[in-house]
């Protein structure tokens, strides 16, 4: 972690030759208003795309963004300005506007600026200060988005159109706070993405998959992943092709283990931000202790599992992530926080405050969210129902936070009829209410899997790469929005 | 005359920052040159604004923004690359140019990369009226949006907690040139205003929200009108109830009818076509939408805010019809796009401008006279649509609708259908046109849809 400090001060403070001193002298300038806490958020990000589609590689790109955001809290009223420049006279400007924001009356509480001081750090890291971009060749990039190409192509003749794209970034950030606490982190990021178009018949179909995580690309050259990928894109595909009319209606459905977990991303992940809690407005609100889903029921946001596109060493407000309990046996447990919403409902911080750069203000955001195991095998829950929709892979999802209702959007289902999966039917979008979808969970499975790396959440209009888990799940009546009813 | 001098600063300010706009784009064009491309093309742009949040009557935020960004494509013969940064200084801008370049050496040579051809290049480049900067400075920004989310949580004793209202102010400028010679600027302004609050019943809350946004601050709905709206949309929708499962009519909220357009253009941009990965392949000249439906874009409307003068390959955009009688004249394509296609570029290099469905006779009432009885939906969420197969399946609540008369507020349902047969079960469009974007439509009718509800 110190490393991870010495090179994030490198990275961002010693171009401008700012040292601790000069950050401590801009915080102070900013408490002497009346401000209850301030902090400076520095970003170095590089990144790079490579897309492949008609068997070539024919573009890519590389960006940098770097800057500065300033923010000054008084009581609930927050200030806040940025700089594309890190430079001194800058950071000036910016902190002088942010905490122009005390002059509409805050708490008056100013903290003396203390000593900056590096923040009792996390023993373990989850993920090492690389830059994947430099961990692999660029005409081994362009080769193994090649080899995407050929094994999907090589798995079925119907396949028409491969398009793949490798991304990969490194996000250097250092947070230099008014109570003293400076904290750091060097952020890599790879992902892999594969689409392909089947054609047969006059029909044609698409299929995706792709993986990642904080890792260097050869993650992808490791055990077969990204050929991996590419049948799977095609399997899904095909199985589309195949694919007869949605069920409209109420009925029993069972999730697949794994991505299928953005559901509890929309129906209960969003609602237990501490933001909406704090204001009032989710459907969740006040309801800490009460039963919200069935019993054997118990899910976490962790952003503490190594090399997870969710995880964080520390989230961007400098606070070490946690594993947090949402959601234990049933009973609601607690609220997703960053440290203005802490602070504001009078309880700690969980590391879940994030933003998408310097340029945004950071909000109660989750990490890595899923569902432990429970006991069943997966195919006894299956046998275990009459008639009902089997959902193995789904697209994206979005909740409406106040009303609790959520959707999410499946991409490979099949029925299933007399306890047994019969035939694949088009993808449908499902809706439920969060706050008693979790009730009807009668079944939990054995076979917890996490995502492969490749979520993305908005909120805010702030985008940032999370997580979620699952194990195979049985729903006692959700609404699947086909067109066979 | 304080506004006065401001306006004339921020004029000041845009000039110095065109020319230095115009000297980077030149700068890195002859760097690229310098490094040995065959040809390149650069964007460049500044911008900056206020925002800010009132929430309960109290400031919640407020944000200033002040953004620059510098993006290069650099060609070798028929390889490319590319790159981008926020940084100006000469430094800078060569290793801006050797990313692109160092990534060029590695991808494949493409027939059809390239720029445009000199002869599609903007000629003229028309003042559309689209920049009219607005400085209301933080105090008077705060108390706008007060005033708005005053009107909110006013209107209604069931108003009993908000989102909160906010008052957003940018303007910029956008520059882009390539080898050819083309050096083009756009000054852009954009302003808004929004109000989400929640309404509370023995049902339980809800939440809605309404905006207001336009290229001058002038043009923009008055604070308590945007708050009124806001509320009286969030009421309206207190003790939803669930429907059961159903074939029915659906009346699209001109508010929320954009989308089924969009899907539309995803449907005939060149590249969906070119990688046949479209519900609309080789449609030109084929019907597609019901008869009546015409759909054309308007990229030279003065002021408003799907205008330019020039796209993003510094081709000239057209007015055109793109669907007239319900056939398919043409599709949206960029250069590229048209280049694998064996056409010619559309101008839509980075979208469609003011892209219009041609209203109707009649208002929404009307229209919900037309529908008889039906599902009126005025929020969609989810991602429910397959852009290959045209399958359609999203979230959904509004009203039900029985005898042209809305009975009771709807929710946890979910809309079907094939978009390829929505489109041509278009069956009426309303002259309620929602003019805050850049697709202007009124509330659509559509028929024969699959409701899945309880």
């Amino acid at each position: 972690m110190t490393d991870t400090l010495a090179l994030a001060q490198q990275t961002l403070l010693a171009p401008a030759s700012l040292g601790d001193a000069d950050l401590d002298r801009v915080l102070a300038s900013v408490l002497t208003h009346r401000v209850d806490y301030a902090d400076l958020y520095f970003q170095y990000s590089r990144y790079e795309s490579w897309s492949l589609e008609e068997g070539q590689v024919k573009s890519g790109s590389y960006n940098v963004e770097q800057g500065v955001g300033v923010r000054a809290v008084s009581g609930e009223k927050t200030g806040f300005a940025y700089s594309d420049e890190i430079l001194l006279p800058a950071l000036s400007d910016a902190a002088n506007a942010a905490r122009a924001i005390a002059r509409a009356g805050g708490n008056g509480e100013a903290h003396v600026g203390s000593k900056l001081a590096v923040r009792d750090a996390r023993r373990v890291i989850l993920y090492a200060p690389i830059d994947p971009l430099a961990s692999l060749e660029d005409a081994a990039k362009v080769k193994l988005l090649e080899a995407v190409e050929q094994e999907a192509r090589r798995a079925d003749p119907r396949v028409k159109q491969v398009m793949a794209s490798l991304v990969g970034v490194q996000d250097t950030i250092l947070v230099a706070r008014s109570d003293g606490q400076l904290a750091a982190d060097v952020r890599p990021l790879v992902r892999l993405n594969v689409t392909v178009i089947v054609e047969y018949d006059g029909k044609r179909e698409t299929g995706s998959s792709g993986g990642g995580g904080r890792v260097r690309y050869s993650h992808f050259l490791e055990e077969g992943r990204a050929q991996h990928y590419a049948r799977e894109a095609v399997r899904q595909a095909l199985v589309n092709l195949d694919a007869g009319e949605a069920p409209a209606g109420p009925m029993k459905v069972v999730l697949g283990p794994g991505w299928p977990g953005i559901l509890l991303h929309e129906a209960i992940g969003h609602g237990l931000e501490g933001d909406f809690n704090r204001k009032g407005t989710s459907a969740f609100s006040g309801r800490v202790g009460e039963r919200v889903a069935s019993e054997g029921v118990t899910v976490v946001d962790d952003g503490t599992l190594a090399d997870r596109r969710g995880s964080l060493n520390v989230d961007d407000e400098g606070t070490p992530t946690q594993k947090t309990v949402l959601i234990e046996d049933g009973i609601l447990k607690g609220y997703m926080q960053d440290t203005l919403n802490a602070r504001l409902m009078g309880v700690a911080p969980t590391g879940n405050g994030r933003r998408e750069s310097y340029a945004h203000l950071p909000l109660p955001r989750m990490t890595n969210t899923y569902m432990l195991p429970g006991q069943r095998d997966p195919a006894e829950i299956i046998a275990a129902v009459d008639r009902g929709l089997y959902a193995v892979n789904f697209g994206g999802g979005q909740v409406d936070i106040t009303s609790g209702k959520f959707v999410f959007t499946a991409s490979e289902a099949y029925l299933i009829e007399n306890g047994r999966v019969t035939r694949p039917v088009k993808g449908a979008t499902l809706i439920g209410n969060g706050p008693d979808v979790l009730t009807r969970v009668t079944m939990v499975g054995n076979d917890l899997a996490l995502d492969s790396g490749v979520g993305t959440c908005g909120k805010d209009g702030q985008s940032v790469p999370v997580g979620v888990g699952q194990p195979t799940l049985l729903i006692d009546g959700l609404t699947v929005g086909g067109t066979q009813s | 005359m304080k506004k006065t001098q401001e306006s004339k600063t921020m004029n000041s300010g845009l000039h110095e920052q065109e020319s230095s706009l115009r000297a980077v784009v030149s700068d890195v064009l002859a760097e690229a040159k310098q490094q040995g491309a065959s040809s390149a093309e650069a964007s460049s742009s500044m911008s900056q604004g206020l925002v800010v949040n009132v929430r309960l009557g109290e400031v919640e935020t407020v944000e200033h923004t002040r953004d620059k960004g510098l993006a290069i494509t650099v060609f070798f013969g028929q390889k490319s690359g590319s790159a981008s940064t926020s940084d100006f200084s000469p430094g800078a801008i060569r290793d801006c140019v050797r990313a692109a370049a160092t990534i060029a050496r590695y991808t494949a040579a493409d027939d059809c990369a390239g720029l445009a051809d000199p002869d599609q290049l903007a000629r003229e480049i028309p003042d559309l009226d689209l920049y009219h900067p607005w400085n209301p400075g933080v105090d008077r920004a705060i108390a706008l949006a007060t005033e708005c989310e005053d009107a909110a949580r006013g209107a209604d004793p069931r108003i009993v907690n908000s989102e909160g209202a906010s008052l957003s102010t940018h303007d910029g400028i956008e520059v882009y040139g390539n080898s050819h010679g083309f050096l083009g600027a756009v000054a852009t302004s954009r302003h808004s205003m929004s109000c989400a609050v929640i309404g509370e019943d023995e049902s339980g809350m809800q939440r809605d929200y309404w905006y207001t946004a336009d290229r001058k601050a002038a043009g923009l709905e008055a604070p308590s009108k945007v708050g009124h709206e806001a509320a009286a949309r969030t009421v309206r929708r207190l003790g939803g109830r669930k429907l059961a499962t159903r074939k029915t009519p659906v009346l699209y909220e001109a508010a929320i009818a954009a989308s089924l357009l969009s899907h539309f253009i995803g449907a005939i941009r060149g590249t969906s076509l070119y990688r046949r990965s479209s519900f609309l392949l080789d449609q030109l000249g084929q019907p597609v939408f019901a008869p009546h439906v015409r759909i054309h874009e308007q990229p030279f409307l003065r002021g408003a805010l799907g205008s330019t003068p020039f796209d993003n390959d510094g081709v000239a955009p057209s007015s055109r019809d793109i669907v007239r009688d319900g056939i398919l004249q043409g599709y949206v394509l960029d250069v590229y796009s048209a280049r694998k296609l064996g056409m010619k570029s559309t101008g839509n290099a980075g979208g469609v401008h003011n892209l219009t469905l041609q209203p109707g006779e009649q208002d929404l009432a009307g229209l919900l006279r037309q529908m008889g009885t039906g599902l009126f939906v005025t929020e969609l969420i989810g991602f429910g649509v397959n852009g290959v197969t045209g399958d359609y399946s999203r979230g959904a609540a509004g009203f039900w609708v029985e005898n042209g008369v809305i009975q009771y507020p709807v929710e946890e349902i979910t809309i079907a259908g094939n978009l390829k047969d929505m489109y041509r079960n278009l069956v009426a469009v309303g002259n309620d046109v929602d003019l805050r974007g850049n697709t202007r439509t009124g509330s659509i009718l559509i028929d024969g849809m699959t409701l899945a509800g309880s």
